[in-house]
């Protein structure tokens, strides 16, 4: 199991599911409609540094942080 | 050496004051502060803050490593939470040898602050907490999660 967090503004609860790669990630976050209107805006993160490779491969108890458009200042 | 992170307003003479003896003790040729004050604009009564730290920390890394590569160090604070109009959430610093070193320094560091710290800001508008979503950039790479194949 891989643990998905949702930071900043995305008012959701972590979820767990089952992964390999971030591939496999991407699948189960594009059947929720209710993030449709972050996916593009997304940056990601595996264990805290941030990742842009669909087929980085993950491992049991990786995090995943889902990181949506910043400002600060 | 960390982002210094504080709940609510920063007390800008406090660590401007810290960054400068600190300066003073050693031999930098230039000093460039740079400090962000909340306007009163669009009826807001004050910005509001989340920070991720472990990535504003290997981001801010990053930036000191870089720094270091030119003989400079960097500096910089945040506010958490709720800061009111006409205070301060956002401090930042560049100690260099050199004056050029330093002038460009904190002009690319504060641009790619605001483009890729993981900083979420609201809009604190009667009472309510609102995602700046309309000022918010994406961050570089973003995106991955929409691609198909």
């Amino acid at each position: 199991m891989v643990k998905i967090e949702f930071l900043g503004p995305i008012a959701k609860a972590s979820i767990s599911i089952e992964a390999n790669s971030l591939r496999d990630v991407a699948l189960y976050l594009q059947e929720d409609s209710g993030l449709s209107a972050w996916l593009d805006k997304l940056a990601i993160a595996v264990n805290d540094t941030m990742v842009c490779d669909l087929d980085h491969v993950l491992k049991d108890g990786d995090k995943i942080s889902l990181l949506p458009p910043v400002c600060g200042g | 050496m960390m982002v210094e992170i504080y709940n609510g307003p920063l007390d800008v003479k406090a660590i401007f004051a810290d960054w400068l003896e600190e300066g003073m003790e050693r031999n930098w040729g230039a000093f460039i502060p740079f400090i962000g004050i909340v306007r009163e604009e669009s009826g807001i009564e004050a910005l509001s803050f989340d920070i991720y730290e472990p990535i504003l920390d290997s981001w801010f890394n990053d930036w000191q490593a870089k720094a270091q590569a030119k003989g400079a160090i960097l500096k910089m604070a945040h506010s958490r939470g709720d800061v009111p109009v006409h205070t301060s959430s956002y401090m930042s610093a560049v100690f260099s040898p050199k004056r050029r070193v330093a002038l460009e320094l904190i002009d690319e560091f504060v641009e790619d602050f605001k483009a890729n710290a993981p900083i979420w800001k609201y809009d604190i508008v009667d009472g309510k907490r609102v995602y700046a979503e309309d000022r918010s950039t994406p961050m570089s790479g973003a995106g991955l999660m929409s691609k198909k194949d």
